[in-house]
């Protein structure tokens, strides 16, 4: 993508593919700011470290997507990279960190589900397995994708997500057939973050055009995921789930919780106080 | 064998620098200094995770953040070797927990001041673990087996932060008016703190002389301060900064700095409790141990429950199967 090629049209194909990798970026990146909130502050020490490693590879994957926009981005002038990565400052430089800092909420593109607040143990574990077992199934067909580097990073990052989904659901199962406090917080966990699940399930025009998923694959990968979600909560004993009642939606297209303006105020402050200095 | 032949034979092992390991026998006061030392050292990476976790949602660049992070995560992991080399000699980990959470038990007291600017995290690299590093590496070769391994891999790291810690800085040092003042504020607030770490003066210094002949301790508390000034004067010209001492001074007689008097009036206050954050960090601690009651539990029921069923499930095959005649 060059200058030359680039197409502002809202609904063209290169508008597209940027803001659906945006949108897998965010979700990595602010994934990977709650999963950090805790380290210092877990149950058990080992679990601690579990849950930090599990930060990094978030911040791991938001890096090498944003990587890979700036290099989609390098040779458009700024008028067309603000309007398209809607930027509220003019970076000097299109890099994985003037994406990840100077964006306000309307910018970021993440679920509504990965911004919400940590709370217990239980809602920190059931967000982190709703996700990671929709990671699992959608970047198990992105790493069949036409863009070689989007497909390499889903590739990569899936060995990852395979080790999340299955550290997360352990722990579902351990709290769910634990005690009657876990089982009882494992329950309002659901309750709680259940309405922002459907979100996953709901492409925006994004992820249609770039997917390249058509709607079958789409409902297969929502069966999938409830399917794996309801197998974890058997086992569990915890009640299984659907997905027919209403639910929240936006974040895709940039209209978010409260939550995210505070994760932004605290991430950024920094290099948006001290505009293109170095770190 | 009599306790007096036992201790001979220990003190002799101690002398052919021959490691003691948890089988072998020990005197109790040998056993009690090496809890009470490793269960301070364990205490101190966990508790010192706070001041640096706390600038993870806050570091500048994504490459920063993920430096910090895995940082901060192999303080976890070294305060895990601990516990489990402290273990060895006959204590739990909850009972060390307890004791930190009760105020029997320290942690290094540089703990106790506040990371408020983001050159912090530079300068506890380069001083506060290039501190550590000096204490620790005469550690490596402590008389006590598990303490000594331990120390091995986590010197190893230590010194990898404090390469992070000074390149931190010396960015920071190559930045703009505001970077570069963050900077010496930060090595300011941080030096004389990082002194304080290696204990107080060989004169009152209580436990020296024994754990010297123990061969836990290689070197006195005064002997690793001197070592530390001479290397931290030159390497902060390499930053374009200074050290907040106008005494500090190469004395060409004794082949070292000669550096201004340490305020042990303040190191005994914040060992004491008072210092600007004691309180702050003790209560995290407690918190999350609190907050993490019943995920602990739930794990602990759900073990037992997991080990009955596969109890029934092997006596119900057993009684099943046709008995071999």
């Amino acid at each position: 993508m060059n200058a030359e090629t680039i197409n502002l049209n809202p609904a063209s194909t290169n508008t597209m593919a940027i803001h659906a990798l945006l949108h897998l970026a965010d979700d990595s990146l602010i994934m990977g700011h709650r999963c950090s909130e805790w380290c210092g502050h877990g149950p058990i020490l080992e679990q601690d470290i579990a849950l930090t490693n599990i930060a990094l590879d978030f911040v791991g994957q938001s890096r090498h997507l944003y990587q890979y926009i700036a290099t989609q981005l390098q040779d458009i002038s700024n008028d067309v990279a603000l309007t398209l990565i809607d930027f509220d400052i003019l970076p000097e430089k299109i890099n994985e960190d003037s994406l990840a800092y100077l964006r306000d909420t309307h910018a970021f593109k993440n679920h509504l589900l990965v911004e919400l607040p940590n709370g217990d143990w239980a809602q920190t574990i059931l967000k982190i397995c709703s996700f990671s077992v929709y990671r699992f199934y959608l970047f198990q067909l992105l790493q069949k994708h036409t863009d070689l580097n989007l497909a390499g990073i889903a590739e990569k990052s899936l060995k990852e997500v395979q080790y999340h989904v299955k550290w997360s659901s352990e722990w579902i199962i351990r709290l769910g057939d634990g005690t009657h406090e876990s089982k009882s917080r494992m329950l309002q966990a659901i309750e709680f973050l259940w309405p922002y699940m459907g979100e996953m399930f709901e492409p925006v025009m994004y992820e249609k055009v770039y997917y390249h998923l058509d709607d079958v694959t789409y409902t297969s990968l929502k069966n999938n995921w409830l399917d794996k979600m309801n197998q974890i909560f058997e086992q569990a004993t915890l009640p299984t789930q659907s997905l027919n009642q209403w639910h929240q939606t936006g974040g895709k297209i940039g209209k978010h919780t409260e939550h995210l303006g505070y994760i932004l105020a605290e991430m950024q402050f920094l290099p948006r106080t001290f505009p293109n200095a170095i770190w | 064998m009599d306790t007096i032949t036992l201790a001979i034979q220990f003190q002799k092992k101690i002398d052919q620098d021959i490691k003691i390991e948890p089988r072998d026998w020990m005197p109790d006061e040998y056993r009690k200094t090496l809890i009470r030392q490793i269960s301070q050292h364990a205490h101190s990476e966990v508790v010192g995770m706070l001041p640096e976790g706390n600038w993870i949602t806050r570091a500048p660049s994504l490459r920063r953040k993920a430096i910090l992070l895995a940082k901060v995560q192999d303080e976890a992991g070294h305060g895990l070797y601990l516990y489990s080399a402290a273990e060895t000699l006959g204590i739990t980990r909850d009972e060390m927990y307890q004791q930190l959470h009760t105020n029997k038990a320290k942690y290094s007291s540089i703990f106790n001041y506040p990371t408020i600017s983001w050159a912090d995290m530079g300068a506890i690299g380069w001083l506060v673990d290039g501190a550590a590093i000096m204490n620790q590496v005469p550690l490596s070769r402590c008389s006590y087996g598990p303490y000594a391994r331990a120390m091995v891999r986590i010197c190893k790291e230590e010194s990898f932060h404090q390469r992070q810690g000074f390149e931190i800085l010396l960015t920071l040092s190559k930045g703009n008016k505001a970077q570069q003042k963050m900077c010496q504020d930060a090595i300011n607030r941080w030096w004389w703190p990082a002194l304080m770490m290696f204990g107080p003066s060989d004169n009152d210094s209580p436990h020296t002389a024994q754990s010297m002949q123990w061969k836990i301790k290689r070197f006195t508390n005064d002997e690793l301060r001197q070592k530390f000034v001479d290397v931290c004067a030159e390497q902060v010209k390499f930053l374009g900064m200074t050290l907040p001492d106008k005494d500090l001074k190469w004395n060409e007689a004794k082949q070292h700095y000669d550096f201004g008097p340490i305020n042990w009036d303040e190191f005994w206050n914040v060992v004491k409790g008072n210092g600007p954050c004691n309180k702050e960090r003790l209560s995290t601690r407690i918190q999350a141990w609190e907050n993490g009651a019943w995920v602990r539990e739930a794990a602990l029921a759900y073990e037992e429950k997991k080990a009955a069923r596969q109890y029934s499930y092997d006596t119900e095959n057993k009684t099943n199967q046709v008995p071999v005649s």
